[in-house]
């Protein structure tokens, strides 16, 4: 930040995907360009990038507190739970209580057998209101509501963690996730608070997210293709089971502490544009000028593209023209390996960046060889973008802290 | 640093330049605060679907926006935008369709609705599928542009982004029943920030819908008071058994007071503190010791840079089921001490119900009309004094009073606790 605010450095990561169930494995496989885990089949005619399979008893040692999350509340949990322990906070009781808990978040998992044996009732008959009031009753579990809430997700952070200073959860797809992060990033910088944190999760792995996100024609069908080369096709983006949370904190509470930080978080931004031809390049160009502290050189772009059309070519359009601001863009799209994740895209973004920074690692191309070039350098710089497959877009540069 | 523009941390003052409101009661301020002031009560048995057989069949709706077919998203816009138009016509801000600021809002999250699924379901019945593989299907074949514009999490946020020309990302924020406070905290934040000199504030919920109802129902959370629904409510009485579903509505214009002052618009009030802090006991129970709504009451004082002693009058969250209202007493005794004895502490949910996202603005924005009016609203039925909870609650009928600052609190499932204190101007 400059004169007017305070450094915001990321001081805790807690990631999980498709190819690494924490930092180190996602260090390792982006380093040796690892390739992407996708499963064409179990949705056909759609591909989910599945989550490996986690120990979640890791992170959430009670069955009481398990048996009451499904499998977006489990994923979101346990990377927070990471990002805690790598933060050195968690079990800190007295540190606990003095942070912020800010989530992006959709809602939990329908059932989708009671979802069935209503519709399939419905079918046979026009009186859906009574025959839903027969049904939903008895059909219908308490705690599935509550694992359906979108608040829900924090309100398990701050029980099975203990994070309790406050807690807010963004709503809004892609938007959700600027959001979140663009609050903790600006709270801490203004000095409203001292240590944040912020993250979300997808369980791509839901057919009532998969309707949700069809409804507007949004997913990719057919055989698996990195987000670059989906325009042709249509666009589309391929859901990637994720968490990511950050523990962000002012500069001098994370020195005071002695705890080292992954990377700086130099400036934020977002914007909602109208996505007329060309108004998505614009705003993010928009941004781009805007934000503080733009490195000259090269400059590592972690981009969230979804592969949804024509957002993703405009995106390219933007970063086509990085050169005329000085920057030398190497550019990666993290969606090729990880998938889309919605809320989570841009704090996974973020995670990477801190990893990039921290591991002076600079991912390996995912395809398209026009588009992502070999760099054999470090990464000094990230520039983090997320444009919304619907609305919303946004940036965030991060550099050594 | 401490000028007339700013509290006594230094920080720029938050004024408050338009407000306004709907609920089951009322399509503005007016209506609202005559209604509110008289007792009346906007329960009554749902006539927007059949409801015999399940346990509740009332709820405080608004039935005047919308032909009660229509999915709860398009009233929740509906009541938004009314709200909205209000505030920003009493506030005389900006040019028509661009508010020179940005929105904040505390909405429900977005979920299809039983008809929408049918509809799906109808449309794939020739596909040979069955289950959500034909839902899915039918969506890929069909043109679904005004469910998907409506039941996206961004929806009601980008709806209302386009009608008023909002700055920025519509920021759409759940803190369960705390949302509507919360929206008004990071309208008050982003303005001591420095980020805007005007913020749009607002919270809106629509959920009477079966589904919504029937799973409040499993949660033992909701009054079975069907044979009375306009005495169903009953914050604070001993016989109370739960709360009532409501709808509504309340949107905010919040100015930097500098900024309000230099364009010479009316200051109504002033947002001085906001307070949350988050409950790690239980998924719908506060702490026994009520230490997290303790907290979120202390911080919005402490926030507001006023002794307790100053809080005039207390909106409460008052939901009327035995848990909070007993939980709430606990947590005011806490921060207010001997002054609780001689704080009228009044539940707008007697007569209105409980409005869910909404919650938080709607009360807000009738604890701004106590100020402006100096009239205590009451808490309607009252009828058997709970002897745990030795509360001046204004029972039953308003009354006069000097009030200058109000506490008004929202507790959320989920632990999510929020608190503000306005003041007079």
């Amino acid at each position: 930040m400059g004169d007017d605010g305070r450094d915001v450095l990321i001081t805790g990561v807690g990631l999980v995907s498709s190819i690494g169930r924490d930092t180190a494995e996602h260090v390792a496989h982006l380093s040796n360009g690892g390739g992407y885990t996708v499963d064409e089949l179990r949705f056909a005619p759609y591909c989910v990038h599945p989550l490996l399979a986690l120990d979640f008893a890791g992170q959430i040692p009670k069955k009481s507190d398990l048996k009451q999350m499904e499998a977006w509340q489990r994923i979101g949990v346990y990377a927070a739970g990471l990002a805690l322990t790598d933060a050195g906070i968690a079990g800190d009781a007295e540190l606990l209580q003095r942070t912020h808990l800010i989530v992006a978040a959709g809602s939990g998992e329908r059932d989708i057998g009671v979802d069935c044996d209503v519709l399939d009732k419905l079918s046979q008959t026009d009186d859906s209101t009574t025959l839903a009031k027969q049904v939903l009753p008895s059909a219908l579990r308490p705690t599935l509501f509550l694992a359906q809430l979108s608040n829900m997700l924090a309100g398990n952070i701050s029980i099975v963690h203990g994070v309790t200073a406050s807690s807010r959860t963004f709503m809004g797809e892609e938007s959700a996730g600027l959001a979140a992060v663009e609050n903790a990033f600006r709270r801490i910088a203004a000095g409203q608070i001292d240590i944040a944190i912020v993250g979300g999760a997808l369980n791509a792995e839901r057919e009532d997210l998969l309707l949700g996100y069809e409804l507007g024609h949004n997913l990719w069908m057919g055989h698996y293709a990195p987000v670059w080369d989906r325009a042709q096709g249509g666009g589309g983006f391929i859901p990637g089971g994720m968490g990511a949370f950050l523990v962000l904190e002012a500069r001098a509470h994370a020195e005071a502490r002695g705890v080292q930080p992954y990377a700086r978080i130099a400036d934020v931004a977002t914007a909602r544009c109208d996505r007329a031809d060309g108004a998505t390049q614009r705003a993010l160009a928009e941004l781009y000028g805007a934000l503080r502290s733009k490195p000259i050189g090269p400059l590592t772009v972690l981009s969230g593209a979804s592969g949804a059309a024509p957002v993703t070519d405009e995106e390219i359009a933007f970063i086509d023209s990085l050169p005329s601001q000085g920057a030398e863009p190497i550019v990666r799209a993290f969606g090729s390996t990880l998938g889309h994740g919605v809320e989570a895209q841009f704090p996974t973004g973020l995670a990477l960046a801190a990893l990039a920074c921290r591991h002076s690692l600079t991912p390996k191309e995912t395809g398209n060889a026009e588009i992502e070039r070999p760099f054999s350098g470090s990464t000094a710089h990230a520039l983090v973008t997320c444009v919304g497959h619907w609305r919303g877009e946004g940036l965030a540069l991060v550099g050594a802290a | 640093m401490t000028n007339d523009h700013r509290d006594a941390m230094g920080r720029p003052l938050v004024a408050i330049t338009g407000a306004g409101i709907v609920t089951s009661l009322g399509g503005d301020k007016t209506e609202n605060w005559a209604a509110l002031t008289a007792g009346q009560s906007g329960i009554r048995r749902i006539g927007r679907f059949p409801t015999d057989g399940l346990r509740t069949g009332f709820a405080a709706t608004v039935d005047f926006l919308s032909d009660g077919a229509s999915p709860a998203p398009v009233l929740t816009i509906e009541l938004a935008k009314h709200a909205a138009d209000e505030a920003i016509g009493e506030a005389m801000i900006g040019v028509h369709g661009r508010f020179p600021g940005p929105l904040f809002l505390a909405t429900p999250p977005a979920e299809l609705e039983w008809p929408q699924r049918k509809a799906l379901y109808n449309a794939g019945r020739h596909s040979g599928l069955t289950g959500y593989r034909r839902l899915v299907e039918a969506a890929r074949n069909g043109d679904w542009d005004e469910m998907n514009s409506l039941f996206q999490f961004a929806s009601v946020g980008e709806h209302l982004a386009q009608q008023f020309g909002t700055r920025g990302i519509p920021v759409s924020v759940s803190t369960a029943c705390a949302s509507g406070a919360t929206a008004i905290q990071l309208g008050v934040e982003a303005i001591r920030r420095g980020e805007a000199d005007a913020a749009l504030c607002v919270g809106t919920d629509a959920s009477v819908q079966i589904e919504a109802l029937i799973r409040f129902s499993l949660l033992s959370a909701l009054s079975t008071r069907n044979d009375q629904p306009e005495h169903a409510s009953r914050p604070f009485s001993k016989d109370r058994d739960g709360f009532v579903m409501g709808e509504g509505a309340a949107a905010l214009v919040l100015e930097s007071y500098a900024a309000a002052k230099a364009r010479g618009a009316r200051v109504l009030g002033f947002v001085r503190g906001c307070g949350e802090r988050a409950d790690n006991y239980h998924r719908t129970r506060s702490k026994p010791d009520a230490s997290a709504i303790v907290g979120a009451i202390a911080n919005a004082i402490g926030d507001a840079c006023i002794p307790a002693t100053q809080i005039d009058y207390v909106n409460a969250h008052g939901t009327s089921t035995p848990e909070n209202d007993k939980m709430e007493y606990l947590a005011l005794k806490q921060v207010l001490g001997d002054h609780l004895a001689v704080t009228p502490v009044s539940s707008s949910k007697s007569m209105i119900g409980h409005t869910l996202s909404a919650a938080g603005a709607i009360e807000a924005v009738i604890s701004l009309l106590t100020i402006r009016n100096g009239m205590l609203p009451p808490t309607m039925n009252y009828d058997v004094a709970d002897p745990e909870i030795p509360l001046d609650v204004v029972p039953n009928t308003a009354r006069p009073a000097r009030v200058d600052m109000v506490l008004s609190n929202s507790f959320g499932f989920g632990g999510q606790n929020a608190a503000l204190v306005l003041g007079a101007p």
